[in-house]
């Protein structure tokens, strides 16, 4: 199995997101409130990082960094070797090769499911609506997704949509997926059906994931390394390496080594949460 | 999942691995299935008991307009025009105040009407939706043009009227300007609206897959803004229909708002009642129309409530 990981790393020699002692602060430089102090993080190329911290601990404010949504107030984020933000430039330009999928899902509603998938390289002018509809549908199914192209996202379940939204994002052939919560809605059938075809979707494209989440098991099941952040502000608590080996699928949940990983994590992860309590941060 | 016509919607959506595959009949986009939906909701809207009840709620309107006027005679109701007076003046071939169906001014008086308000209508909506779309969208526009408008919006149409009569030179000019000016209102600050009401996810969605910032407003904010919009559309062209019989008493030789004015001079009662009734009706019909217009165009949104979630 050690092998297949080997490949892995070796076909994907892109997508290195380098995180350099990240800060943002809201509001007031002087004074405001600080979201993200001096955090330090490496995503290794075609592999799946999982950033596990208590809600409202500013993992997503780190992630919008990312995306090019918000600004840093110091510190540098790299895509390879190009910065993306950084000393003169606090603000990444958005783009496909970094593709966010939110939490509350964002296709839009008033496209057909496969208007949505095409939607990237026909805005970019990459391909014609005609080349985009043939790679759309045969990329729909592969993820299993043939019969809804010309559904509309509200005629289709939540966990399906999260698919759709993943297959819009592949469609731009990026370079990092950047994954905010996406299954927090889901009930936990769906979810683990998720999780398992989001692995497919990872060891057939060699994409990069930066994945938020504030669930253990979900964290460890998908991960190739899982990052504990503190809570508020945000920085790197703890890096795990989960070798756990690949392809994985849900019956590794109950087997020895999982447990033992939960365990290393928990405390760290329970003490954060309890931290994050006593703060009293809402939800966010 | 060897066959999956047989599969109920769930667990088609549900379906794993490339085994499924495509499924014509589950295509939305043909109109003999439209026709077919339509035909079933108006079957079940037969069956069921709201067309009574809107019928009885006529009867009763008119049930009691009936007793008031023409059998207990109240005290201020007495000079009114009552049902029967109104019915027979209005189905007269020889009306004795001149208005019926079957005279050809009662047509022109509708039409002209009619007339006005569309091309009000018209104007409100060509300039209102995009400037409100704009103004939505724009922070820049939003401070030069916003307060501007928020200062003029609550100057009734008639407070124009004295403004209007000096700006335009025709008779028809005042009218259609004071018809326009609410609906134009109306619809811009619903448009405006609209675009607020997008969740930014969207614009951020949009951002990521590479979309140009005209792209943007082509492909998100304006079918986003869109049920808004017609909503301010709805409100609009009712807005049109209010102030029009306010511009229709200052100006013209025709129109309804005409008609009722000056039958109220002449005292030609039955004539305002079936002056009022036919802007009534007149109205209902043409909201009625700009909400089916916003049906058809908005047929994502209709499925996305009738079946969220699924």
């Amino acid at each position: 199995m050690q092998t297949t990981l080997d490949q892995t790393k070796a076909r994907a020699l892109r997508g290195t997101i380098r995180i350099e002692s990240a800060v943002k602060v809201y509001g007031n430089p002087q004074n405001g409130v600080v979201a993200v102090d001096h955090c330090s993080l490496e995503c290794p190329p075609g592999e799946i990082s999982m950033v596990v911290g208590p809600s409202g601990c500013g993992k997503t404010t780190l992630l919008n960094a990312i995306a090019g949504f918000h600004s840093l107030t110091s510190g540098a984020i790299y895509l390879d070797d190009e910065m993306l933000c950084g000393p003169g430039k606090p603000k990444a330009d958005p783009g496909s090769d970094r593709i966010v999928v939110f939490q509350n899902g964002a296709l839009f509603p008033w496209k057909t499911n496969i208007e949505n998938v095409i939607f990237g390289p026909v805005m970019q002018g990459k391909l014609a609506v005609k080349e985009a509809k043939d790679k759309a549908r045969t990329m729909m199914a592969e993820a299993g997704l043939s019969g809804i192209e010309n559904d509309y996202p509200g005629q289709i379940s939540s966990g399906v949509r999260r698919r759709v939204e993943i297959v819009r994002a592949l469609m731009n052939d990026p370079k990092v997926l950047l994954l905010d919560e996406p299954y927090r809605a889901l009930d936990s059938l769906t979810k683990s059906v998720m999780h398992e075809s989001l692995l497919e979707t990872c060891y057939r494209n060699r994409i990069t994931v930066f994945f938020i989440t504030h669930d253990l098991e979900e964290a460890i099941f998908l991960g190739d390394q899982v990052v504990i952040m503190t809570s508020r502000p945000c920085r790197t608590k703890k890096l795990l390496k989960i070798d756990l080996p690949h392809p994985r699928d849900y019956s590794i949940v109950t087997s020895r080594r999982f447990r033992e990983l939960m365990d290393e994590t928990m405390d760290a992860v329970h003490e954060e949460a309890m931290k994050a309590f006593e703060l009293g941060e809402r939800e966010g | 999942m060897a066959s999956d016509a047989e599969m109920g919607a769930m667990d088609r959506h549900r379906a794993q691995g490339p085994s499924a595959a495509p499924d014509a009949s589950t295509s939305f986009g043909g109109y003999r299935m439209q026709i077919e939906t339509a035909l079933y909701h108006f079957k079940n809207w037969l069956r069921s008991p709201r067309p009574y009840l809107m019928v009885l709620g006529f009867i009763l309107l008119i049930g009691f307009w009936w007793l008031s006027v023409e059998v207990w005679k109240l005290p201020r109701f007495a000079g009114m025009p009552g049902p029967t007076a109104v019915v027979r003046e209005w189905l007269s071939r020889e009306p004795m105040f001149g208005l019926s169906f079957y005279t050809p001014d009662y047509y022109v008086h509708i039409l002209t009407s009619l007339q006005r308000v569309f091309i009000a209508f018209v104007l409100s909506t060509v300039i209102g939706i995009p400037l409100g779309l704009v103004i939505g969208w724009s922070r820049t526009a939003r401070e030069y043009i916003f307060p501007v408008l928020e200062m003029l919006r609550p100057i009734p149409a008639l407070a124009w009227v004295p403004l209007a009569i000096l700006m335009f030179k025709s008779s028809e000019g005042p009218v259609i300007f004071l018809t326009f000016l609410p609906a134009f209102f109306a619809t811009t600050l619903n448009s405006m609206l609209g675009v607020h009401s997008i969740d930014e996810s969207y614009f951020r969605a949009a951002d990521c897959l590479g979309a140009s910032r005209w792209q943007v407003f082509r492909h998100i904010v304006v079918p986003g803004a869109l049920p808004f919009v017609f909503t301010g559309l709805e409100i609009s062209i009712g807005l049109a229909w209010f102030s029009l019989v306010a511009g229709e008493m200052i100006a013209g030789e025709y129109g309804l708002g005409y008609v009722i004015y000056t039958s109220y001079t002449m005292v030609s009662y039955p004539t305002i009642v079936i002056g009022m009734i036919t802007l009534g009706v007149v109205g209902y019909v043409s909201s009625s129309i700009i909400r089916s217009v916003g049906v058809f165009l908005m047929g994502w949104r209709t499925r996305e409530l009738g079946l969220g979630g699924q």
